[in-house]
């Protein structure tokens, strides 16, 4: 995409260009700018996509919306920026966004040599594969996909991983490699790979936008672990803490049982706990030490509601990708999803 | 400001000084100029590797020999998963320029056609070569790369509907897969034969040219030279006794397997490069053949040169002084137009820089590398054909 090559020049001229002292308060550009500028997706149904209005609608989007809320207590504060898999991370080296929600992978080089840090894990994901049943009839394993045209996304771990769970089963494969999530997309719909291989979600998602989603099917395997999550630059502590809380913020609340219906109620609670995260304790510093006002649980849980909600509004039951919670799930509920306490 | 004994020859002084001499103003402006650009390339360096500092992000080329870790579609040299970045990028780089001279060959000699049919007598040669020209010059090379790949190859039957044709090869949307041969043993005389006979007719065509010059006498070297290039491998092969076998493709489970095959992304790559810079080209030629004077062919005919001669021998040569320089454009366009293969899929450098841009996060690097490698095919290229053109050019006697 020639985007991609020009944000590949720009994100490099924006390099040479850039005041050095750039990178040093995020959180203090943020509120001069007055909006977060976030990353996302550009167009995965249930993560990050326009509804018919142009409103950023998925789980991603609604993370920037959280930082918005506890930033500004107000979540409508965030300009999405569509990136594709190969510009995020110029964009964000760039610091032409601010965050990058965009279901990237957190490995060992992306937090170290690419100079960023990842804030948590908001979605335990693990790549899958699909087939056209309709057009290949017996194949219920990837382990019969020797010799097959693999359709796959360049610039994402989901290449590697590929190239190893083949090299590793002794089988061969031809690569399609495209650019573009759409131009992947059509090539696997015109018939031109026989598996469309990504993250299990985007398999779920990227399923549903197929002329006939009923003929095609994800493969049980899972051949990685992929665990997204925000991703802010490096350097900068103070604005790190507040992506990385804002997500701990989010679970906490669905450990709490806040929800966006029940917040003004729940801080007249009598859980000292509950009292103390939504900051109603007598000079709670709950806010101030991230920089940031007393109330930003509440904010946040007012906004876009509890880890819970996010999920089930966007890709759980409540959506058309019905995904189940899976390590997704609450510690408490056989999940892994667990936050350190706030206090 | 001048005291008055400067102003009593101030006429002569103002003429003599230095500040109104043009070449001393000329040499000043351009060290000025010259010291400005020195100090911005280094203030530009400096600031980048801070701020490429100052964000913890690794630079240098050293990511050029880790591993790769991803797999190529199409490649002329071998590799794996397990190569290098700096192999992978070899592959791309390998792949662009492939597609490029092929591209280049086919658009020429497509052009050279269509230019000349354009000048064509018969109505309705003329009439299709200037819908062609006209309809491929007027769309942007990215549609004519979408139409061949969307609208013709992807809508070919599926692999196991795929088309047959003679010679154990088939075409489907997967792409054009035909026999591989394999050369046994002794198979390297065939192609010492093929050499010898390329050798031999080119003494042969310089021979027969200085006895023409000397005696007027011809002697049919188009013949000889086909015989000998024919001949020779022919009775090479038999007499080492049919050393060639062919790996035909096959249905596999999946694919089609064995064999050669021409993907579609390079198919419609190549394609939609030579029928698009094709169009360009013939208008080149055209305008060459147009530019040789009416007066040079009607005194060749008087002369009595056939028509292909005159064309040949008269009007080709002198059209080629002026078709040259423009042409040189035509072919670095048509290599760095071969850089929108990034939306079909294809391998080429761009492509393959980017998923390493991706995997290494060395994006300055990686703008560099593509930047003087462009720079470079494209001097090499206008560096050859500049060397033609010399050669070519009319020599005054």
């Amino acid at each position: 995409m020639k985007t991609t090559i020009l944000t590949g020049v720009l994100g490099a001229a924006a390099l040479g260009f850039a005041a050095t002292a750039a990178s040093a308060a995020t959180l203090d550009d943020v509120k001069a700018k007055g909006e977060v500028a976030c990353g996302v997706h550009t167009g995965l149904q249930g993560f990050a996509a326009p509804d018919d209005q142009g409103n950023w609608r998925g789980f991603d989007s609604d993370f920037c919306r959280a930082v918005a809320a506890a930033v500004f207590g107000d979540p409508s504060k965030v300009r999405f920026v569509p990136t594709n898999a190969t510009e995020r991370f110029t964009a964000l080296q760039s610091g032409e966004i601010d965050v990058l929600s965009r279901n990237t992978t957190w490995t060992l080089s992306r937090d170290t040599s690419l100079g960023f840090n990842f804030a948590g894990v908001n979605y335990y994901d693990g790549q899958g594969f699909m087939i056209n049943a309709a057009k290949l009839p017996g194949i219920n394993s990837a382990l019969q996909l020797s010799g097959a045209a693999v359709c796959v996304q360049t610039g994402t771990t989901t290449e590697l991983n590929l190239a190893d769970y083949f090299a590793a089963n002794n089988m061969e494969y031809n690569p399609v490699v495209f650019q573009g999530f759409d131009e992947t997309n059509a090539a696997y719909e015109a018939g031109r790979c026989d598996v469309y291989t990504t993250d299990q979600s985007g398999l779920y998602a990227l399923r549903l936008t197929l002329g006939n989603p009923d003929e095609h099917v994800v493969l049980p395997e899972i051949i990685s672990k992929e665990p997204l999550g925000p991703v802010v630059r490096h350097g900068d502590d103070q604005w790190f803490d507040v992506v990385k809380w804002t997500l701990n913020a989010l679970i906490t609340a669905e450990e709490l049982g806040i929800t966006s219906e029940n917040v003004e109620e729940m801080k007249q609670s009598d859980n000292p706990e509950i009292r103390r995260v939504l900051g109603q304790e007598e000079n709670s510093t709950i806010g101030s030490a991230l920089g940031l006002d007393n109330a930003w649980v509440a904010n946040v849980v007012a906004g876009v509601g509890n880890y819970g909600e996010v999920f089930d509004r966007n890709i759980g039951q409540g959506s058309p990708l019905k995904i189940s919670r899976g390590l997704n799930q609450l510690w408490t509920k056989g999940g892994i999803q667990y936050a350190p306490p706030i206090r | 400001m001048s005291s008055p004994d400067s102003a009593s020859h101030a006429g002569a002084s103002a003429r003599g000084s230095w500040l109104y001499d043009p070449q001393i103003r000329g040499i000043i402006t351009q060290v000025l100029v010259a010291l400005a650009l020195v100090l911005f390339v280094w203030w530009i360096i400096g600031n980048t590797t801070d701020n490429l500092r100052s964000r913890g992000i690794s630079s240098g080329f050293a990511f050029l020999d880790r591993r790769a870790g991803f797999d190529i579609s199409q490649s002329l040299i071998d590799y794996t998963a397990n190569s290098t970045f700096g192999r992978a990028m070899l592959v791309g780089l390998l792949n662009t320029v492939l597609v490029a001279v092929i591209g280049v060959v086919t658009a020429t000699f497509l052009g050279f056609l269509i230019g000349i049919g354009r000048l064509s007598r018969n109505w309705l040669i003329a009439r299709i070569c200037t819908v062609y020209v006209e309809v491929f010059r007027n769309i942007p090379p990215l549609l004519v790369i979408f139409f061949w790949y969307l609208g013709v190859l992807a809508v070919l039957p599926g692999v196991r509907e795929s088309i047959e044709l003679p010679f154990d090869s088939y075409i489907n949307n997967r792409g054009f897969f035909m026999p591989r041969p394999i050369w046994g043993e002794g198979a390297w005389l065939i192609a010492v034969a093929l050499l010898a006979a390329v050798v031999m007719s080119w003494f042969i065509a310089r021979a027969s040219y200085k006895r023409q010059m000397e005696t007027g006498q011809r002697f049919p070297v188009l013949w000889t030279s086909l015989a000998l290039i024919l001949g020779l491998p022919l009775l090479a092969f038999v007499v080492t006794g049919f050393p060639l076998t062919f790996d035909t493709p096959s249905l596999g489970a999946f694919n089609i397997v064995g064999g050669l095959d021409v993907k579609p992304e390079f198919l419609s790559l190549y394609l939609a490069l030579s029928f698009y810079t094709a169009s360009f080209i013939a208008e080149i030629v055209r305008a060459g053949i147009l530019g040789v004077s009416h007066g040079q062919s009607e005194a060749s005919y008087a002369l009595g040169l056939r028509p292909g001669q005159t064309l040949r021998l008269v009007v080709i040569p002198q059209a080629m002084r002026i078709v040259i320089p423009p042409l040189t454009s035509q072919y670095l366009n048509l290599t760095k137009n071969s850089s929108l293969a990034v939306f079909i899929g294809y391998p080429d450098l761009v492509q393959i820089g980017q998923t390493t841009m991706n995997q290494t996060g060395q994006a300055i690097e990686v703008v560099g590398i593509w930047m003087a490698i462009y720079l470079g095919l494209s001097l090499a290229t206008s560096g050859f054909m500049n060397w033609f053109n010399a050669k070519m050019a009319l020599v005054e006697r």
